[in-house]
């Protein structure tokens, strides 16, 4: 008999739970809103011996992430989070668990980046770090961000996987917000994601070296094999999603679709806002309009295969990204327009960038998209350049 | 040294080394331009050149006299530098190779 209860709780506090039933040996993080209250409750849960974890603190996120790659070396299970300008000052060391391939889970909050200071949400600080190597995935609502994190484990641990995993949770619209968050039994999840022995460990009685020096002879054989073996993480990640909707009743995968059957105009979000467009679609379905959603749940590694087969009917791509490549426009159109390029260049792409710095983007913003979208096609048919637009911005 | 052929798919998950001490077997010689090279007639076997050498490539031999042990050697010149009688002389790795060919 299996003890399950609906908790209303707030994206950060689902995301303590996920890694307190995770069970985790080492927490390592420096606290930066909106990702302060994971680490709070955190820090409380092992204060309350409801949570039985090393706590190390430090005095920044880049010392918060080299403690979480020694006691990932070490063979902890490790959990850290971040946000913004803390990811960024992490920067330079979470190239180092995906090259060793520790698999530490972190979380991260997302909000914008400064100038100006900006504490509210929008993916710039996500596409910084899109190069980096590990697995980035995206919860929409809270029960995701908990379902998520643990999943996170069970991927990034499996055998053949064993690369870091990053769980994007969009800041205050999830972390701040209470949500009713269906909270699985205890056992249920610690048989979900049993104990895991990681191939080398440090240890003084078998001792391996670790991070080594990589001269120019050796250098590409390795980013080769790392760039392989993550590649090969797709099916194992669709594996894990699956079983996880076998136990606990919710599945995901790396693209999932909202009213696409005979979608002749698809919408494309990350994150929470694709809530907001679930809406928008109903309603100009509603109106007898051919719209539907598509949702990248899985941003690295960018599910290519998954993305072209729910695109493969539609004639136009409304793309929204939250952040902003200075020079280039929307990093996540560019992206899909990338991924595409040989397939289907029949296919209309429009990119639009809203919802900077926690910039609302409410039902109709997503409806102008649509029309907006619409217009532009027709002026590129009559040679008009198809440049990034930003949306809701005043003049 | 066979490693250098490695394939990719023959390295160690996260490019672990499991063999402990295989540092010694990276040739850092290769890195040299300019080779130590030395005149004992003016050596007074003081062993500066040993206690300065960054790479501790430098042995001493049976008779007392210090010689770089060239597959480390980097070529860096401090122990000529720090020669007290100026018995080691930098002599580009080119030159030394032209200058036994004509021997």
């Amino acid at each position: 008999m299996t003890k399950r209860r609906i908790v209303g709780l707030e994206g950060s506090f689902a995301i303590a739970e996920a890694v307190r039933m995770a069970n985790v040996d080492v927490i390592s993080a420096y606290p930066i809103t909106p990702q302060t209250h994971i680490v709070e409750r955190l820090a409380e849960m092992i204060a309350d011996g409801e949570l039985d974890a090393e706590f190390i603190c430090v005095e920044s996120e880049h010392s918060a992430m080299s403690a979480c790659v020694g006691a990932s070396a070490a063979g902890a299970r490790v959990f850290t989070c971040s946000a913004s300008q803390g990811l960024e000052l992490m920067h330079e060391v979470l190239y180092i668990p995906s090259s060793m391939r520790l698999p530490i889970v972190a979380v991260a909050a997302n909000r914008a980046l400064s100038a100006p200071l900006s504490v509210w949400c929008d993916h710039s600080d996500v596409m910084a770090i899109r190069d980096i190597g590990w697995i980035q995935i995206f919860a929409e609502n809270n029960q995701q961000a908990f379902d998520l994190t643990v999943c996170a484990y069970r991927i990034a641990e499996d055998k053949e996987v064993l690369f870091p995993a990053m769980v994007h949770m969009d800041g205050f619209y999830l972390s701040h917000v209470t949500e009713g968050v269906m909270l699985p039994d205890e056992e249920e999840v610690a048989q979900f994601i049993p104990d895991y022995e990681y191939p080398f460990v440090l240890d003084p009685d078998n001792p391996v070296s670790m991070g080594c020096y990589g001269p120019p002879f050796i250098y590409p054989e390795a980013k080769k094999a790392q760039e392989v073996d993550f590649e090969k993480t797709k099916p194992k990640i669709q594996e894990v999603w699956n079983e996880f909707g076998d136990t606990f009743g919710r599945s995901y995968s790396p693209v999932e679709e909202y009213q696409m059957e005979d979608a002749s105009i698809a919408l494309l979000t990350m994150g929470s806002s694709g809530e907001t467009a679930m809406l928008a679609a109903d309603e100009m379905r509603a109106e007898g309009r051919e719209v539907g959603l598509v949702r990248l749940r899985l941003w690295r590694p960018f599910p290519f295969k998954e993305f072209r087969e729910a695109v493969k009917d539609v004639e136009l791509l409304v793309v929204l990204d939250r952040a902003l490549s200075f020079g280039m426009g929307g990093p996540v159109c560019s992206e899909v327009k990338s991924a595409l390029y040989e397939k289907r260049k029949e296919l209309n792409i429009v990119g639009f960038i809203g919802g900077l710095g926690g910039r609302d983007i409410p039902i109709d913003g997503f409806k102008y998209m649509v029309n907006r979208a619409v217009e532009r096609v027709k002026a590129a048919e009559w040679g008009e350049e198809m440049g990034p637009e930003m949306i809701g911005v005043r003049e | 040294m066979g490693k250098e052929k490695i394939g990719w798919k023959e390295l160690e998950i996260g490019c672990v080394v499991t063999e402990p001490g295989s540092a010694a077997s990276y040739k850092t010689g290769e890195w040299r331009s300019e080779r130590p090279v030395r005149d004992n007639t003016k050596c007074i076997k003081c062993g500066i050149c040993y206690i300065y050498c960054p790479d501790a490539c430098i042995r001493e031999d049976e008779e007392g006299y210090f010689e770089a042990d060239l597959y480390y050697c980097k070529g860096c010149g401090v122990c000529a530098h720090e020669c007290p009688r100026g018995v080691i002389t930098m002599v580009e790795e080119e030159e030394e190779a032209k200058e036994e060919k004509e021997k």
